[in-house]
């Protein structure tokens, strides 16, 4: 679950107010677009949620962590309850793609037999069996957003975080990940994805809620971005 | 356990999958470890040529005319047991002679020359060099001694020399460690550095500092053990080479060197140690800046 209240945050370097006031709860097993123009907040609330920035002032719970009482050594345990996909993927290039998804249970000390379980299983989740061994320059655009979706999921996190993670891809390839962002959705995983692409979001009828100005203008459950 | 299996093939592999500079941080190491080396190696050398010449350093001492040889030899037992003696010998009248003699070609010039134009004396080595002076006096204080001869301005020669060596060396030495620490160093921020996006994508799926320090700790360690153990084949050969040249030209008669044999576990210690250090930490605070995302 995610509960926001009442957080406000200025970068120092910039003096910019990204976030004024947020009050905003994600329940369990929701799907929630967050969008809203350049500059509105959103990367900033990726930020504070996953613990990269702190807030000036207010109160950050995340998966049962509470943010503004959090110590910086806590910080792997909370993002291990977290996945989150960018927009330019951020694959490891060395790394096959067996490799960059089994690298993220490698962190939380997962065994070899559950790895060699698991890997093979959320690859075929995510539409990849049979490119286990190739590396990310191998693979196009959406299949390496597949793998960055399988690197996400595969520690069956409470939350998937996705920052723009259609940014990148053609229409069609968007629209398929984001279908099968849906069928995460559907086995129980809290999805929020942060986006600007009115046409997607239209497609699928969900909560969104917009930002402006590092505020929350709108919260509308089955909303329609720019209705 | 299991974790640290993963990550020591992780830093293993590392050294290989970033091939080119896993041979651009061996490349400076050894280049900088063979710069230190060659440099201590010939400061070692000097030293030991001076030490060579300072143990050739003598004080004579004469006995006096009165004393019969029996007599003289007698005094070895006291001369032998003053400080600062590391050897004494007794030379007679007649080697005393024929030493003189065999120092000219000339010999016809010296048939009238007979032994009791010498005096017995008495050869004397020095354990330090810098207390000549009062080793003089006590020689000269022993009864039975009638003078003693003793280049003290060589021997102060030879003290100034190894001063200024000594001094030069360790200061040229210590300069050459700190510039080559901090191009080591550099290196390996470096090589760090067009890895960050790796470090940010471990952080973000929750990798501990330690995890993500791991392998970066034992490729810089094995790099660092690498370039030291490359840099000492290389300064063996180098230091072959160099004397064998030496030791077969005119030089070899004028300037003593050092065996490599007698060098060889000291070198390959400190270079395995200067890498190892140098590697370790060079990389452990090299990942330190971007363990904060």
């Amino acid at each position: 679950m995610v509960l926001l209240n009442n957080v406000s945050m200025t970068y120092r370097a910039s003096g910019a107010q990204a976030a004024s006031g947020l009050n905003l709860e994600i329940r369990d097993g929701e799907f929630v677009f967050l969008v809203g123009p350049s500059g509105s907040g959103k990367t900033t609330i990726i930020k504070l949620l996953t613990g990269e920035v702190a807030p000036d002032s207010g109160e950050i719970e995340v998966n049962g962590f509470d943010l503004s009482r959090f110590r910086r050594r806590r910080l792997p345990a909370l993002r291990r309850t977290l996945g989150v996909i960018f927009q330019d993927f951020r694959l490891i290039d060395n790394k096959t793609v067996y490799e960059n998804v089994a690298f993220a249970m490698h962190v939380i000390g997962a065994s070899g037999r559950e790895i060699r379980e698991r890997v093979p299983y959320v690859l075929k989740l995510v539409g990849l069996d049979g490119r286990e061994k190739r590396f990310p320059q191998q693979l196009s655009g959406g299949e390496q957003q597949r793998v960055a979706v399988a690197r996400a999921l595969v520690n069956s996190p409470n939350l998937i975080i996705a920052d723009e993670p259609t940014g990148n891809l053609d229409p069609a390839r968007s629209l398929e990940i984001m279908l099968l962002l849906q069928k995460i959705n559907d086995l129980g995983t809290t999805i929020l994805v942060v986006t600007h692409e009115k046409e997607l979001v239209n497609a699928f009828s969900k909560r969104v809620i917009t930002l402006e100005g590092g505020t929350i203008v709108s919260d509308e459950m089955g909303g329609y971005y720019g209705k | 356990m299991r974790q640290f299996g993963y990550l020591l093939k992780e830093g293993v592999t590392s050294i290989f999958t970033h091939g080119f500079m896993s041979f651009a941080c061996i490349l400076v190491i050894v280049a900088c470890l063979l710069i230190m080396g060659n440099f201590a190696l010939l400061a070692f050398n000097i030293d030991y040529n001076i030490d060579s010449l300072e143990s050739q350093n003598e004080i004579l001492a004469f006995v006096e005319d009165s004393l019969p040889e029996e007599e003289a030899r007698a005094l070895y037992p006291r001369l032998r047991a003053l400080d600062n003696i590391s050897s004494v010998e007794f030379v007679t009248r007649e080697q005393a002679m024929q030493n003189f003699i065999s120092d000219y070609d000339d010999d016809e010039m010296f048939q009238e020359v007979t032994p009791s134009w010498f005096r017995n004396r008495y050869v004397l080595y020095l354990d330090d060099l810098s207390l000549m002076g009062a080793t003089q006096k006590e020689i000269q204080a022993v009864e039975g001694i009638a003078d003693v001869s003793a280049s003290l301005e060589l021997s102060q020669g030879f003290i100034t020399i190894r001063n200024v060596v000594s001094i030069v060396s360790v200061i040229l030495i210590a300069v050459l460690f700190v510039v080559s620490v901090f191009i080591m160093q550099n290196t390996i921020k470096l090589a760090t550095f067009s890895r960050r996006e790796e470090i940010a994508i471990m952080k973000m799926v929750g990798a501990s500092n330690f995890f993500i320090r791991c392998p970066f700790v034992i490729e810089g360690l094995l790099l660092g053990l690498i370039g030291g153990a490359v840099a000492f084949g290389l300064q063996w050969v180098i230091y072959d080479f160099v004397v064998r040249h030496v030791t077969a030209g005119s030089l070899s008669r004028l300037v003593l060197v050092i065996p490599f044999d007698t060098l060889r576990y000291g070198i390959l210690g400190i270079f395995l140690g200067i890498g190892l250090v140098v590697g370790t930490f060079g990389s452990n605070i090299a990942i330190r800046n971007y363990l904060k995302v």
